[in-house]
Order: C-alpha cells, then sequence, then structure tokens
C-alpha cells in the first residue's frame, strides 16, 4: 500500500447548490476532503451522500455549518467530531456515531451501536431508535436523546452533559459517574457504581423540557422521567469504599 | 583462669522481608490503600548495561571521531502520512501531560526539544498553548480518557500517538489526584475540582485491533491523511502487538518498556507488570521484520534511557528512534540535590523522591502549585534540556563512529555483546567472548 493510493481524493461537484455523493461510485476520502474543503469558506451547504452502505468514518472531522443527509446505513464512527454541522443518517449507524462531537446536531434515524456520542463534548445526538452498549460512555457535555433503550454501562464515567432515555436502560447505568445528567422514562436493570436516582426537582424538568424542544421530540412529558446523578462518594479514595471499586 | 568469650549471631536482614518490604507492610496496615508513586520501575533489571560494543579494529573499519559525518536524523512516518516528521536527532520527548507536569515544564520541554530538532509528546491532558508554542514537532496523544481531545488540537498536531499502554503500567490508566486537579487542569478534562482522577485504561469507543484498524483511519480522515500515526504500547506481548499494530495501520510503533515513567500509579502494577526494554526490542524488530516492514514502519523504544550509550544500543537493537521522560525531567530539574532539604522534609531524598501526584514537588515541575511553579525557569529548563540532549547524540555517535558507522541506525545487533546470560538472551546477543545466544541455535 502506498500512501497516494488512499489519500488522493476526486472533487465534488454540485447541482443546485446541492453536493450529491455517491459512495458506489465515489470514495469516503472524496467525501470528507470535499466537506473539509468548506472550512474557510462554505460554497456548498446542502450534502446528500447515496450509497454509504455502512461504509465507516463518513462526514467525520466536519467543522461548517453544513447540512449533511446520509441516506442509508453507516459503519462507525459517522460524524466523529463533529463541528457545526447537521449530520442526518437516514438508517442504522455502526459503532462511536458523533463520537467526541463538539458541537452541531446528529440525528440518527434509526438505532445505533455501542459507544454512541463517546466522549462528546457539545452538540445534540438524537437517536430515534434504540443505542447500544455504552451509549455516552465518558461523555463531557453533549446531549444525547435515546428515543428508544440504551444498552449496558451506558454513561460510564460520564462527565457532564445530560443523556435522556425514552426507553429502558440496561446494567450497570451511570457506572463512575462524574457530574453528567441521566434521565430515563423506563426501567433501569441496575445502577453502576457510585450512580444513585436523584430528585426530579423543576430546574431538571425544565432541563429536559428545553431539550426536547432541541430535539423536535413532541410526544413525551418530562414528569414521566426519574433523575439519575453521582453519589459523589468515589469522587477522592476512602478504604472504606474499596469494595466498591 | 580466662574469661569464656560469648559469640553473638550478627543481626541478619532477611533478603525476603528486607526493609523496604518490612516498611511497606506496616505503612499498608496503616493506611489501607496501596502505595501510589510515580516514576518506573525501581528493582534491578537486565539494562542495557549489561550490553557492551564491539569496536572496530582489524576486521572492522572505525570512522574519525570528530571529522567524519555520522548521520543522526531519521525520518518517521513514511509509511502513509503525506508530511512525515523530519527528526535531527532520534531522541525524542515521551508523553507528559499537562497536569501532572506544570505549564512551564511543558513549555520547557518544547523549548529543549525545538532547540535541537526533535519532537515532544502531549499526554493525558491535551494540548496547551504553552507547549504547541514552543514545539516546532509535537506529538498529540490520543488516550482512553480523550481528555482536552479536541479536533482542533488534532489539525495542529505534527503527528497523532494512539496510546494503548505505557511500560510503567500495561493495562492502565492514568492517574491524577485531586492535589492537582486545580481550576485549570479541572477545565481541560472537565471534571470537578479536586478529584481523584482515574482515568479509563481502555479505549471507550473501539475495543480490538480490527476496531483500532477503523478508528486509525477515521483520524487519518479527520486531519486529511497529513501526519503521521503512531501506536503506543506498554511492553508485554511486544511480538504480537506490534504486528496487530501494523495491520492496524501504525506508521509508527512506540515500544516502552517498564522502565519507563509514569506520573502516578500503583507500585505493584510498575515493579510486576511488563518486561524490560531491552527485552522488548527484538521482539519488535522480530515481528516487523517479518512483515517486511522494520524501517517502514519506524520502532521508537522507550523506558530507563539515560545516555548516549543507551540510545545507541537501542539503536543497534533495530530502533529507529527512542524516547525519553524521567531523564528528561532530571536534565529540566527534578530531583536536584539543591532542594534536598526539602525533599527531606518530604520523607525523601534527592535522586529517590517519586511521589509526583502530590503536587509538592520541590523543583516546581510536577505541581500546580503555583508557588512551587514559580521556582522552575522555562528558558533556563529549556536550555539544559537541549544541552543533555546534544550530549546524548554526541555520545551515540561516539560509540557509532567506532563501529565505523557513518549513521547511528547502521549500527546493528552484530555490534553488541552481552555480559550475562541472562541479557544475552533478552537482546539476543552473543554472550561477550563466545558466540552463544541463548535460546538461539549456535551459529559461527
Amino acid at each position: 500500500m502506498t500512501t497516494n493510493n488512499l489519500a488522493e481524493t476526486s472533487a465534488i461537484e454540485s447541482v443546485g447548490g446541492v453536493a450529491t455523493v455517491d459512495l458506489a461510485v465515489q470514495t469516503v476520502r472524496d467525501l470528507n476532503q470535499g466537506l473539509h474543503d468548506q472550512h474557510d469558506e462554505m460554497t456548498i451547504e446542502k450534502w446528500d451522500v447515496l450509497n454509504p452502505k455502512g461504509h465507516h468514518n463518513l462526514a467525520v472531522g466536519v467543522n461548517q455549518k453544513l447540512k449533511i443527509d446520509i441516506h442509508g446505513p453507516a459503519g462507525y464512527y459517522c460524524a466523529g467530531m463533529n463541528q457545526q454541522a447537521e449530520v442526518t443518517i437516514h438508517g442504522h449507524t455502526g459503532q462511536g456515531v458523533a463520537e467526541n462531537m463538539m458541537s452541531g446536531l446528529v440525528r440518527v434515524k434509526g438505532n445505533a451501536s455501542s459507544a454512541a456520542g463517546a466522549t462528546a463534548h457539545g452538540g445534540l445526538l438524537v437517536i430515534e431508535g434504540d443505542a447500544g452498549s455504552r451509549c455516552g460512555i465518558s461523555m463531557k457535555g453533549v446531549d444525547i436523546l435515546v428515543k428508544g433503550s440504551v444498552g449496558h454501562m451506558s454513561c460510564f464515567m460520564g462527565q457532564a452533559g445530560v443523556l435522556a432515555v425514552c426507553g429502558d436502560a440496561g446494567d450497570a447505568l451511570g457506572d463512575s459517574l462524574y457530574e453528567a445528567h441521566i434521565y430515563v422514562k423506563g426501567s433501569v436493570k441496575s445502577l453502576g457504581a457510585d450512580c444513585i436516582e436523584k430528585e426530579m426537582r423543576p430546574e431538571h424538568i425544565e432541563e429536559l423540557t428545553e431539550l426536547f424542544e432541541r430535539a423536535g421530540v413532541t410526544d413525551q412529558d418530562p414528569r414521566d422521567f426519574k433523575r439519575y446523578g453521582s453519589a459523589r462518594q468515589l469522587y477522592n479514595f476512602k478504604v472504606d469504599n474499596a469494595g466498591s471499586y | 583462669m580466662t574469661e569464656k568469650r560469648k559469640y553473638m549471631t550478627v543481626p541478619r536482614e532477611s533478603a525476603t522481608f528486607d526493609s523496604s518490604t518490612l516498611s511497606e507492610i506496616r505503612r499498608a496496615a496503616d493506611t489501607g490503600i496501596y502505595d501510589i508513586r510515580g516514576a518506573g520501575a525501581k528493582r534491578k533489571l537486565p539494562h542495557f548495561d549489561d550490553l557492551l560494543f564491539l569496536g572496530a579494529s582489524m576486521s572492522r573499519y572505525p570512522l574519525e571521531g570528530y571529522r567524519e559525518k555520522c548521520n543522526t536524523s531519521v525520518t518517521l512516518g513514511t509509511r502513509f502520512a503525506k508530511k512525515p516528521i523530519e527528526l535531527e536527532i532520534p531522541v525524542t520527548i515521551a508523553g507528559m501531560s499537562f497536569g501532572a507536569l506544570s505549564a512551564y515544564a511543558k513549555e520547557a520541554l518544547g523549548r529543549g526539544a525545538s532547540a535541537v530538532g526533535t519532537s515532544t509528546t502531549t499526554g493525558d491532558g491535551g494540548m496547551t498553548p504553552e507547549e504547541r508554542g514552543q514545539s516546532t514537532k509535537l506529538v498529540y496523544q490520543y488516550l482512553p480518557s480523550r481528555y482536552g481531545m479536541n479536533p482542533d488540537d488534532l489539525r495542529k498536531a505534527d503527528a497523532i500517538e494512539v496510546v494503548l499502554g505505557q511500560g510503567a503500567k500495561p493495562g492502565g490508566g492514568g492517574m491524577l489526584l485531586g492535589q492537582k486537579i486545580t481550576d485549570r487542569v479541572a477545565k481541560m478534562r472537565t471534571l470537578p475540582k479536586g478529584v481523584d482522577q482515574r482515568s479509563a485504561c481502555r479505549h471507550p469507543d473501539w475495543t480490538g485491533p480490527d476496531d483500532l484498524e477503523i478508528k486509525i483511519k477515521e483520524l487519518r480522515e479527520i486531519t486529511d491523511w497529513q501526519v503521521p500515526i503512531y501506536i503506543k504500547v506498554g511492553a508485554t506481548r511486544t511480538y504480537y502487538d506490534v504486528k496487530l499494530a501494523v495491520k492496524a495501520g501504525a506508521d509508527v510503533i512506540v515500544v516502552d518498556g517498564m522502565q519507563g515513567g509514569t506520573a502516578a500509579t500503583q507500585d505493584v502494577f510498575i515493579e510486576h507488570v511488563g518486561i524490560p526494554t531491552m527485552a522488548a526490542i527484538p521482539q519488535a524488530v522480530q515481528a516487523l521484520q517479518e512483515m517486511g516492514m522494520h524501517r517502514k514502519v519506524q520502532l521508537i523504544v522507550s523506558g530507563g534511557i539515560r545516555n548516549g550509550a543507551d540510545v545507541a544500543k537501542c539503536m543497534a537493537l533495530g530502533a529507529d528512534a527512542v524516547a525519553i521522560g524521567t531523564a528528561a525531567m532530571v536534565a529540566l530539574g527534578d530531583n536536584d540535590p539543591k532542594w534536598e532539604e526539602e525533599y527531606q522534609k518530604l520523607g525523601s531524598t534527592a535522586g529517590s523522591y517519586d511521589d509526583w501526584h502530590e503536587g509538592r514537588d520541590p523543583a516546581g515541575i510536577s505541581t500546580q502549585d503555583p508557588e512551587l511553579m514559580k521556582r522552575f525557569d522555562p528558558i533556563e529548563g529549556g536550555r539544559r534540556l537541549a544541552n543533555y540532549l546534544r550530549v546524548l547524540t554526541l555520545e551515540a555517535q561516539t560509540l557509532a563512529r567506532a563501529c565505523g558507522k557513518n549513521d547511528l541506525r547502521n549500527l546493528e545487533p552484530e555490534d553488541l555483546v552481552a555480559l550475562t546470560v541472562e541479557s544475552a538472551a533478552m537482546a539476543r546477543v552473543p554472550l561477550a567472548g563466545t558466540s552463544w545466544i541463548p535460546g538461539q541455535q549456535q551459529t559461527f
């Protein structure tokens, strides 16, 4: 393998202000380079990606207010490290969708695999189906709304931001949690170390209401949700807590 | 009548229960918590002192020590990156975090490395402006915690190092205790101030080498294939790890032996997990050679590098470059005897101080205390580090010329012999005065 074969790109053209990238013909490299070329000056705002067929690393590292529609299933790390862009995946996504997102909006019309929104610092991730394990792992400020359920170890070591789950949560929710806020409407199979149920106060209703508005969710009532957060007992090592580690 | 002479048994310290062991048992009984400390393995390990060079004589032709050129430059990342890193010397600065070190110390590392044309590396805590500003070549670590990780800094980096582990604690995550989580450190890491921060030991969004291959492609896509991507592993199953790292698409592989330091982890981890640096290099080189990738995927070795002889020996065993951490801190002024009185107050002594996690470093290097930080001058520290790096390079060149090599990378295992059976077996070079390499068929 040589550098050139993998790193070479071909130009993206637009018609009527919309760029159409057909991944049956063009490459992921073509797509991402075309999107990155918009960073300094946005000349094409709308992007349609056809035939994604589970390709990995679609629309990663975008830093511009683009509207990107991916028409079909995406593989790993779709919209990874997104900044500013509005990315809609009209299908399911693989592992790590919107990982380390900084800002913008990523919407998954289908289900998302594990580690959705992992370590993300900002922006909004909406998953209209279910999310797999470790949804919001090490999240650092992103807001995540899952209309379905989430798998085990979701919000593990969550540091900041909001994870709202309209369905159920799997085992060890919020294990070793820092300051992320978790809301779940359905059942929680088990809570992780140092994660406890907390009182739902008016400011939390307000926080959830505002999240639903941003996500365009109109069929949920924040008062149906329970809140979970850190007990803050493991923030500093105490020998009496050794059994919890 | 003569008085009967009394013979007394001299008190004998147990080799098993020596004074250090006894003190640790008492400390554990007193506190109920394992010992946390910085630095690397302190136990005696087979190391590069157990190897010697065979200088030229009748059968080899030496180079003039002060006249004939001996190249020290190395290019890293030639496999895939559009912009490989060109280093003037093959000694780089290993990853050490802002948080573990002060911003001034990070600045000094950048100043020293840049002065001699080499790279420095961020750490678990993100990229600081001080470090980026003073480092002409900066490697950005991509760690399991992803503290401070953002695409803007990623795009500012000259290379990306995906950290899977480090020699001091392969299989363990980072640790930064509450004393050092100041407002600035907390903000960069999105953590509550004063929390005992224990980083994850695994990356959050991939679980094996096949996933890592996709992750590396993501990083390449985000950076438009511009910069090299390193994979760093702690030395354990090095042969297999290196093969998998090549498969995953690494441009450069960093292997960190168990003498490699850390800012903080459990002592039991440091002393009982991993293998010595010297034992890891031949495994890594074998893996690369079998894949036809030696010198195509560059190998950086770290863990206990102290002088130019260590540099030259690593390169003779097949490394393309080395990285230093502990030695760089000492060059900056850490553990300097001029602070002996204060080290004593901390229950330690200059040269042995390793409680870097407590943030009370008298030298003002591994601390976030504003008053202690003032003791450290980043310009002077940078100058000292540059001097030290020059000495390492001159020493390595001296040995290479003596072996008749006009390039440090022309040194080869054939230039080495071992002083002990253990080092001969680990380094895979003959025991001195023999042609015997333990574990290998004898040839003449």
